[in-house]
């Protein structure tokens, strides 16, 4: 165990101790805060029988807070600790500046405001490098890239079916337990065929498919991208003249457009059959009154409202997740950073893109 | 003090993956306070090797000992991994501090005031401590890596590849650093390398692994007579380099 003593009858000189190495730091810490440091002329070293950098440095510093550091000598300094005594004599003489002082308020939003205008800045771009792609291939349709379209269609698109047909199913029928349970009171149970048929079709079925997209597909956009940022590949694909947008983000962003539809409308059928089914074990309405109550209460402008929608919530999750891929930057942390932003951006811009259709919606009577 | 001129002593060692033995009953000791070079062709075991002594890798059969820190963990052995392995999560200092957090119980401010002396120690500036390994060019990498395996003062640090990737002047810098450090510090040097710089300029004693064995060991100078054909090879070329500085 390390000591620190002073000499007998000498106030100025210090006998240090024992083992001064990492392993008996806290204590090595408490008996130098304990230390009149004003008085210090000599340091005795004779005493001491291990000596690391982080001993070497607390004698130092004793050294350093005594009132003129020249002042302070160590004496009888084993021969093997000499060399570490002169390295740590140099360190820590420039005082790293302030530079880790907290932002105030003003300077925290002025912040975050620079943050939203990049976001929509960069979207934007994002979305016109993707128009330009888009226009180019339009022109020139070999260019193309059709195999990795499919491709991806395949993953976002057909393997996504199962997920997307369970969950809308589960929301299908918990939507018409809860009316049922509800309308029950008011003996308007037919009703719920109306709630059912009109939620899901306008709403629900389009939202919830957007929202497991944005989570299952969107992530794994910006994270194929941002690991492929990461590794240079992205550069490697410039410096060959070739246009990473029309590479990479095109094709992923066309099966998404594709396969958003597709999904929407499966998950919506899928919602009808859960609610039908609810109807029918719950409240107890043969599924072929469900059917004709069905007919009379949806009309096709429900169904052609929620697939329209589909599309264009495609491409604002596509387009989001590219954005985001292609900011990763050098570190592990980033591109979680950066999935975990894609992911919550379009699942705000999915629902807010669903409300401006809504208005836009009601507004053209439909 | 153990009077054991030792640091690591290897005896029978065999490490093997399925049917494919790497190191075939290899043999080595390394002393006390020296910088040994290991050589060997690409894929050969050097890394396995490594890897092995630091307890990465399981061993099949043999002995290795560390008779300086016999019952120390393997926090007390600095290893400098060949691409820095800093966590890119932490900045350079918090990277440094890491190891110490772990080890002992220090005050926010020692902690910092140490990891700053670190990073000045390989060179660095305390302000560098801000950065993140992302933001690092690959000569400050390797310091900052170097300064996280010295963290603790461990008696023994294992070297994989030091100097690649770094140019000449940084890494005959890099050389002269781990040269400087280790006479302040007393520590041994266990380091794989491919450069001839690094091997004449800062190593005691260089081992050339072949076949799973130590085909030749001693001071460069000794290994360059070695008759053993890999090692001919190997330094074909260095060889009459080195006879052509000295005249």
């Amino acid at each position: 165990m390390p000591t620190l003593q002073a000499a007998d009858g000498d106030a100025r000189t210090l006998n240090p101790g024992g083992a001064w190495t990492v392993v008996n730091v806290e204590a090595m810490e408490r008996l130098c805060s304990d230390v009149r440091q004003q008085a210090l002329r000599v340091i005795d070293l004779s005493g001491v029988t291990a000596m690391d950098t982080i001993g070497a440095w607390l004698f130092e510093k004793l050294a350093r807070g005594a009132g003129r550091p020249s002042d302070v000598s160590f004496v009888r300094v084993p021969e093997s600790y000499t060399g570490l005594l002169r390295e740590v004599r140099a360190l820590n003489r420039h005082e790293p500046g302030g530079e880790r002082t907290r932002p105030p308020l003003a300077r925290w939003l002025t912040e975050h405001a620079h943050g939203l205008t990049d976001d929509i800045v960069s979207f934007m771009d994002m979305l016109g490098a993707l128009s330009i792609a888009l226009l180019r291939s339009l022109r020139h349709p070999g260019s193309f890239r059709f195999t990795p379209t499919v491709y991806q269609l395949g993953r976002v698109g057909w393997q996504a079916i199962p997920i997307m047909a369970l969950i809308t199913f589960l929301i299908g029928a918990i939507i018409a337990q809860q009316g049922i349970f509800h309308f029950r009171k008011f003996g308007a149970e037919s009703y719920v065929v109306d709630l059912v048929g009109i939620l899901v079709l306008r709403e629900i079925g389009v939202l919830i498919v957007a929202i497991m997209v944005a989570g299952r597909s969107g992530s794994a956009y910006t994270a194929e991208l941002g690991s492929m940022k990461m590794r240079e590949e992205v550069d490697a694909l410039i410096t060959m003249g070739v246009d990473p947008i029309s590479v990479l983000v095109l094709p992923r962003v066309a099966a998404l457009v594709l396969a958003l539809p597709i999904l929407t409308f499966l998950g919506s059928m899928a919602a009808l059959y859960g609610g039908g089914l609810a109807a029918w074990l719950y409240g107890g309405m043969s599924p072929v009154i469900f059917i004709a109550r069905l007919r009379e209460a949806v009309s096709i402008t429900s169904f052609e409202v929620g697939m329209l929608k589909a599309p264009f919530m495609a491409l604002v999750i596509g387009v989001m997740a590219a954005c985001e891929g292609f900011r990763v930057k050098g570190s592990a942390e980033s591109l979680g950073m950066q999935t975990t932003s894609s992911v919550v951006k379009s699942i705000f811009l999915v629902i807010v893109l669903d409300g401006l259709f809504a208005v836009f919606f009601a507004s053209i009577g439909m | 003090m153990t009077a054991d001129p030792a640091a690591i002593r290897v005896k029978d060692l065999v490490v093997g993956f399925g049917q494919h033995v790497v190191i075939d009953h290899l043999s080595l000791e390394v002393r006390k306070g020296e910088i040994l070079g290991l050589v060997g062709a690409s894929g050969g075991g050097k890394s396995v090797l490594m890897r092995t002594l630091i307890g990465l890798l399981p061993k099949r059969s043999g002995q290795i000992e560390f008779p300086a820190a016999p019952n120390e963990s393997n926090m007390r052995r600095g290893v400098l991994f060949q691409q820095g392995a800093l966590f890119s999560a932490l900045n350079a200092r918090q990277n440094v501090q890491f190891p110490l957090r772990e080890a002992a119980r220090l005050s926010p401010a020692l902690l910092d005031e140490v990891a700053n002396a670190k990073l000045e120690m390989v060179g660095l500036s305390a302000s560098d401590g801000d950065k993140f390994p992302s933001e690092l060019s690959g000569g400050m990498t390797k310091r900052v890596a170097l300064a996280r395996a010295l963290a603790l003062d461990p008696p023994l640090l294992f070297l994989d590849e030091p100097t690649s990737g770094l140019d000449p002047i940084a890494a005959g810098e890099f050389d002269a650093l781990i040269k400087t450090l280790q006479a302040t510090l007393g520590f041994t040097v266990f380091m794989i390398t491919h450069d001839l710089n690094s091997l004449a300029a800062i190593c005691n004693r260089v081992a050339a692994l072949a076949e799973g064995r130590i085909a030749a060991l001693g001071p460069l100078r000794a290994v360059l007579e070695s008759d053993h054909p890999w090692v001919q090879a190997y330094f074909h070329g260095a060889r009459a380099q080195m006879l052509h500085l000295d005249a």
